[in-house]
């Protein structure tokens, strides 16, 4: 796309960023799983031959692959959603006790205000307990510069190093110069024991050479030119780091700053300086109170936010409420419905369930959309793998009437060893695997049973039905969700049994597939305005002034759920392609 | 155009209507007459349908990704419903495009986007050859010439 245009400039989103900085840092291996709002990191960094890059299975095997290459001597990254560190967290914890070797940045992507996500956690606070160093860049040029300097401090001080953007930071455009590739030369790897293998001597005294570290860390914190100073009046300065720097200077171009970009270690040092320097001081920051406590730890005068605005992603036009000392008023929710695509092969499950009147557990992915009125046929989402783990406990607190579903790129990302637990721990029923052959969710990125790799190349493709045999499972049937009738028998039949089922319910997103059907016909004369076919809630299907059905053309996909549920025969298949 | 300052504008629509595709088009054509650009996009978690609002910001030297409540130069509305939604981001005195988005309708409904956007150039400071150049890089070179005559009827119909 535009390796080769060296010097020119692109509007590149904080992602693309963050990968041209690695790209040009000579990163040479790069894994993550996808989550919105990192996803475009990965994709970026596959269209260079110099980066094997893969999708990993989940983010801990992603961790672990990168973190290892690392160690092996090859300059590495790791991506992900704030989320997906927690997956990753068992290695994280310790990574920063065996170390690096070659560079290894960890990228985390936080999602403040909840766009895409299951919550907004803060993971200024993950970099912390994991004691290694965090940079923290504002916008999506300083993020291609900051990349490269975690490359170099990682290799400088031995360990992995966070680079942590927001939402805001990620998917904001803006001019970014394109720089040369660097070719850093593999390290030598040499066995070391002491070093790499973590048990309990070892470790203990691993933890003794990571504190001393922490303090030479610090050290270069209070000097490193990330945390910057800009004099301006006096009068009122701020302390600020991420993406809240930019909407305060917005809102107050003439105060003062101190810019942290390097804010943990702590550069206690500067922080004092900086205070010392101005009247009134203010801190501002997006989510935890991260900045706040370690400036009150040192015993600073500080005004900072009321506790109200660390819910929620900040903006510009709140910094003069914040200032003032206010409280946040909330604005509410007033974006549209999200809704399932005309055509989607998840919406005939959510109605055959509905129908069933079974308590569903589910996942994450286009298909928790299910929860929404009035398909109404979900009932939990916590985290990856938990629509068959949700399954296992509600099924035995409220009995047979629960039926479990999980995405196919959720399936094989954290779905597998809750099956495994279901057989194992003789529990019956029926799991159902929303199989479109794609991760939907974040925009369609292949997975292992897709058989694609990231590079759009072929490679060997994990077959759900032979996993699931292998997990345990008494039946497995692959059904075509848009079968409806035959879905609603089998589903019946499943729920009942006294065993262990699985229903692999597969037809490609039709993001993917772009196939176009015939657009039903609608014949007035049948329709008794029951209004069944809305209950569908296909964005394509509307009611008129006049009370009648009808059908968007640009928008209808020819799936016939709506020809299926109308009772009355007011909706009907057209055969023309 | 003075020195420091920067012009804001708020695309809104909902997905699939090419909200996005009219916010880049702005986005290049103010990059490649020299601006520094940003651009920020709120897109829900559904492809269709869904509210979209992208925050286009351009001038020397940019802070904000976000344009502050209030301080909106021109609002770019694909549907009314985003323009109620979305109307109180709007500056006293600053230009709502609603008005043109009926005659974006029946010029093409598949390419409001590309219609309004011809509308929008007439009120900003980018010369009209970095406009054709953003269009030629946005849409294949199936769909340039059609979108290129698009933008240009736009442009002429507006009455300043
Ligand atoms: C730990 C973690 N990693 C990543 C994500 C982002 N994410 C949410 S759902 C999902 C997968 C969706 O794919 P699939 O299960 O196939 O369902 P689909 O969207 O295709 O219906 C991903 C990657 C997340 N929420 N949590």
């Amino acid at each position: 796309m535009v390796s080769t245009d060296i010097g020119k400039i692109a509007l590149l989103s904080g992602n693309e960023a963050v990968a041209q900085g690695a790209y040009e840092a000579g990163v040479k291996v790069a894994c993550s799983y996808p989550g919105t709002p990192s996803t475009e990191i990965l994709e970026y960094l596959a269209q260079f031959p110099e980066v094997d890059s893969q999708w990993s299975v989940n983010e801990k095997v992603a961790f672990e692959v990168a973190l290892s290459s690392a160690i092996g001597g090859l300059r590495s990254l790791y991506a992900s959603k704030h989320v997906g560190v927690n997956v990753a967290m068992d290695p994280l914890m310790t990574s920063a006790y065996v170390g690096v070797n070659a560079g290894f940045v960890v990228v985390s992507c936080d999602d403040p205000g909840i766009h895409s996500s299951q919550n907004e956690q803060d993971n200024r606070l993950i970099a912390r307990m994991a004691k290694i160093p965090l940079l923290e860049p504002s916008s999506p040029a300083e993020a291609k510069e900051f990349v490269k300097t975690a490359f170099k401090l990682s290799e400088r001080f031995d360990t992995p190093v966070m680079v942590r953007l927001t939402t805001r930071i990620a998917h904001t455009r803006e001019n970014v110069k394109l720089g040369k590739r660097r070719e850093i030369p593999q390290k030598e790897f040499n066995v070391n024991v002491a070093k790499y293998v973590m048990v309990p001597r070892n470790a203990y005294n691993r933890h003794i050479a990571l504190e001393k570290r922490l303090l030479k860390l610090k050290a270069y914190a209070e000097k490193s030119p990330l945390n910057r100073i800009e004099l301006n009046s006096k009068k009122l300065g701020f302390i600020v780091d991420s993406v809240s720097y930019l909407y305060v200077k917005e809102m107050y171009p003439d105060a003062s700053f101190l810019k942290l970009g390097f804010s943990f270690p702590f550069p206690e040092e500067k922080v004092k300086e900086f205070a010392r320097q101005v009247k009134e001081l203010y801190v501002i920051e997006e989510l935890e109170p991260f900045l706040e406590e370690h400036i009150r730890m040192l015993g600073i005068k500080v005004r900072a936010r009321d506790p109200s605005f660390r819910i929620g992603e900040l903006r510009p036009e709140y910094i003069p409420n914040i200032v003032k000392g206010k409280k946040k008023t909330e604005p509410g929710w007033t974006a549209r419905k999200p809704v399932m695509c005309p055509g989607c092969p998840h919406r005939p499950v959510f109605w055959v369930l509905k129908k069933s009147k079974a308590v569903v557990t589910g996942d994450i992915g286009c298909y928790t959309l299910g929860a929404l009125p009035p398909l109404s046929s979900l009932h939990s989402c916590l985290c990856m793998g938990s629509g068959i783990t949700f399954f296992e406990g509600w099924r035995k607190a409220l009995g047979k009437n629960v039926v479990g579903v999980i995405g196919d790129s959720t399936f094989v990302h954290a779905g597998v060893p809750a099956l495994i637990n279901l057989s194992y721990n003789k529990t019956k029923g029926l799991i159902i695997i929303l199989d479109n052959g794609t991760t939907a969710m974040t925009g369609n990125q292949p997975h292992p049973a897709t058989g694609i790799t990231i590079k759009g190349t072929p490679t060997k493709r994990l077959s759900l039905e032979d996993v699931c045999r292998a997990c345990g499972a008494d039946n497995v049937d692959v059904i075509n969700p848009h079968n409806v009738k035959e879905l609603e028998a089998v589903v019946k039949k499943r729920i009942d049994e006294d065993a262990l089922s699985v229903i692999i319910a597969r037809a490609p997103c039709v993001l993917l597939e772009r196939k176009r059907a015939g657009v039903p016909e609608f014949q007035k004369e049948e329709c008794k305005k029951c209004y069944i076919c809305l209950s569908i809630d296909c964005p394509a299907i509307y009611k008129t002034e006049d009370g009648y059905i009808r059908i968007k053309r640009e928008w209808c996909t020819g799936c016939n759920l709506c020809v299926e549920v109308c009772p009355t025969g007011a909706l009907v298949k057209n055969e023309e392609q | 155009m003075k020195n420091n300052e920067t012009i804001n504008i708020l695309f809104c629509g909902i997905g699939g209507q090419g909200v996005l595709k009219a916010s880049e088009l702005c986005c290049l054509a103010a990059l490649f007459d020299g601006y520094h650009v940003k651009k920020s996009e709120v897109h829900g978690m559904a492809q269709r349908g869904g509210s979209v609002e992208s925050h286009v910001r351009f001038g020397k030297l940019v802070y904000s990704p976000l344009i502050p409540c209030g301080m909106v130069d021109y609002l770019l509305p694909l549907h009314r419903d985003e323009h109620e939604r979305l109307k109180h981001f709007l500056k006293h005195g600053g230009i709502d495009l609603l008005q043109w988005l009926e005659k974006a309708e029946t010029a093409d409904k598949k390419y409001l986007n590309t219609y309004m956007v011809g509308v929008l150039s007439r009120f900003l400071p980018i010369k009209e050859n970095s406009w054709l150049r953003a269009l030629e890089v946005a849409f294949s070179h199936k769909k340039y010439d059609y979108n290129k005559h698009l933008f240009l009827r736009a442009r002429r119909e507006v009455q300043l």
